[in-house]
């Protein structure tokens, strides 16, 4: 039997006749949550954020109403909210749905926030790819304008909060949020150093700035109008809320599925769900979280110890979707991009290309990562192309463990988990290319193959 | 500088919204080139000065962001996504269908100027993959025929590109 979906999110996205425009979401209830919210005190719905666990959907998860609480209220400057919509990250794509099919929930999701923390301006850093759900945001703003839900004297308050859709231009690095502060502020997205530049503290023109992504947001909304109490009874404590879990590679029906945190395992998606794989195909690989997560290996065993102290021995159909039970297989949720490779893959093109993304997208200010990602790409590329070598793999994993941890932002990881989990998983494949390389090269004959992952 | 007066009005209307002028070069950027199809030293001086900045604040940004281009490309703009999702896809066969019916080699624009093609970075539409834009058009599951079928279209000039 196929697993039901359970969408808070998504609930009207792809209803029949729902429509992305103001009417259509008020008469589905829309805009009822920010007249629940005025009637609150701004402190009240952060702690209802807190209360409710709920975590960023962004990519490193950390709980939304703690990331709120470090904000700097005592320091007199205004105070900005910025909504990551720079869905960068390889794999996920469920922003775009959200923008394009309800674009009204992340602006009341937006304005229900911007009301808790004290914003007066707030941002949506769409990417700049987004042409459409550009023009859809900034449709929707003047809609939520003209029926004083934004703008001046929100429903006839004394607060007052403007939104202003702000467009990328095709950088990855806009995703990191000191990065997408700099971008905002018309610089290159160089991330910052933290400490001291915290955006709760230092963020946007050095003002106090939460940066939340889409979904973060709209949860917010579905906070307010369910209670904390009852949005943490979705999924499991520690993993509250839902989560758009977006597939893509080769399953017979990729696309994106809404379920409550830990309410499906990566089987289920992948079987159930998602229909399968590709005729006669079999399983070999999952990048659970966006390209940057640690990739999984179909026959694997994941054992250990949960928090709460109980053993687990999972294979990875077992494995649970939520931010925990992924964390503990050594990998991560991310941003929800899960991409499924079967055994026709050939693990070296795949990592090739992973190289090739993140070569392309360093922003080259940290040496570590401006020298070491196109190197790895260079090597990754020069394997495919017939110039494998023995020592490749050892020389791989040794950049990337110079990379790691010794970046001025996340992006170092980002770029060197896929190398050193490729190879800590599928070492053989690497040296079984240089091995059959070496072989071709002793016998004359051409040692590159036509490619298609790279 | 032969800016449309709709254009000029668009960025009147913006600059004033940000609390500091700096932050709406990326916009600026955005609707010079929207407008005159790239940006020239001409048009980067222009928005510095526009935005009272020197011209190597805007230079820096035109140089960062992928977007933003410095050349005229052609008359369409042909996006493929190469990164894994769309690889697995098979995007990479699909823009060597691009390159062979325009006869272009990806990173450049074809010798009559009808189209530029590139390799671009995860779309964020990896379930209907491949994708490839035209101009400001996404398509979607753009296999074999799908391909063939969207050349055809570009070279009678009957393609979508917004």
């Amino acid at each position: 039997m196929a697993i039901e979906e359970k969408r808070l999110i998504l609930k009207y996205a792809d209803q029949e006749g729902y429509t992305n425009d103001i009417d259509c979401y008020i008469k589905h209830g829309g805009y009822e949550a920010l007249k629940k919210g005025f009637q609150m005190k701004p402190e009240d719905i952060c702690q209802e954020v807190l209360d409710s666990g709920v975590r960023g959907r962004g990519g490193a998860g950390f709980p939304a109403g703690m990331k709120w609480k470090f904000l700097d209220r005592k320091s007199g400057k205004p105070i900005y909210l910025i909504c990551n919509a720079d869905e960068s990250e390889p794999g996920t794509f469920k922003d775009r749905q959200i923008i394009h099919k309800d674009p009204h929930q992340l602006i009341e999701g937006m304005l229900c926030s911007a009301y808790a923390i004290q914003a007066k301006l707030a941002f949506i850093y769409i990417r700049g790819e987004f042409f459409e759900g550009y023009k859809i945001l900034e449709r929707a703003i003047e809609e939520a304008r003209a029926k004083n839900f934004l703008g001046d004297n929100i429903l006839g308050s004394d607060y007052s909060c403007d939104i202003i859709v702000h467009r990328g231009a095709g950088a990855y690095i806009c995703g990191e949020e000191t990065g997408l502060i700099e971008s905002l502020e018309g610089k290159r997205a160089n991330p910052r150093i933290k400490p001291p530049y915290f955006p709760a503290d230092l963020g946007l023109y050095q003002c106090p700035t939460i940066v939340n992504n889409v979904e973060t947001l709209c949860d917010v909304k579905h906070v307010i109008t369910m209670g904390s109490k009852e949005f943490a009874n979705i999924g499991t404590p520690g993993n509250t809320g839902t989560r758009i879990w977006c597939v893509s590679g080769h399953v017979q029906k990729p696309g994106y599925y809404e379920f409550p945190c830990a309410g499906v395992t990566l089987g289920e998606l992948i079987y159930d769900v998602c229909g399968g794989l590709l005729p006669g195909r079999k399983l070999k690989a999952v990048i659970p979280g966006g390209s940057s997560s640690k990739i999984l290996r179909a026959d694997e065993r994941f054992k250990g110890k949960k928090k709460d102290g109980t053993e687990f021995d999972w294979g990875i159909e077992d494995i649970p979707m939520d931010f925990d039970s992924l964390s503990l297989v050594g990998s991560m949720s991310g941003s929800g991009g899960v991409i499924i490779m079967d055994d026709s893959t050939d693990m070296v093109e795949a990592l090739a290309n992973i190289n090739y993304f993140y070569a392309h997208e360093s922003c080259g200010q940290c040496t570590p990562c401006r020298e070491g990602v196109p190197w790895m790409k260079k090597i990754t590329s020069r394997m495919c192309s017939g110039g494998a070598r023995e020592e490749d793999v050892d020389l791989l994993k040794s950049i990337a463990d110079q990379i790691e941890g010794r970046t001025i932002c996340a992006f170092g990881e980002a770029a060197s988990w896929p190398v050193q989990s490729f190879i800590a998983k599928f070492k053989d494949e690497f040296e079984a290319k240089a091995k059959e390389q070496a072989l071709l090269r002793k016998q004359g004959e051409d040692t590159a193959k036509e490619t298609s992952l790279i | 500088m032969d800016l449309k007066q709709s254009t000029l009005d668009k960025i009147d209307q913006l600059v004033p919204r940000y609390p500091d002028m700096r932050s709406a070069a990326l916009p600026l950027c955005h609707l010079v080139q929207e407008d005159l199809g790239y940006l020239s030293n001409e048009s980067i001086e222009w928005i510095a000065k526009r935005l009272e900045l020197e011209p190597i604040n805007i230079s820096e940004i035109v140089t960062f962001y992928p977007m933003l281009k410095t050349a005229a490309p052609g008359r369409y703009q042909v996006r493929v996504c190469r990164t894994l999702s769309c690889a697995l896809a098979g995007a990479y066969k699909t823009c060597k269908q691009f390159e062979e019916a325009f006869d272009c080699k990806v990173g450049s624009t074809s010798d009559d100027g009808l189209v530029s093609l590139e390799y671009v970075e995860c779309h964020a539409d990896c379930g209907r993959a491949p994708v490839v834009m035209v101009g400001e058009k996404e398509y979607t599951g753009v296999k074999t025929d799908e391909a063939n079928e969207l050349i055809e279209k570009i070279k009678s000039g009957t393609v979508e590109t917004e």
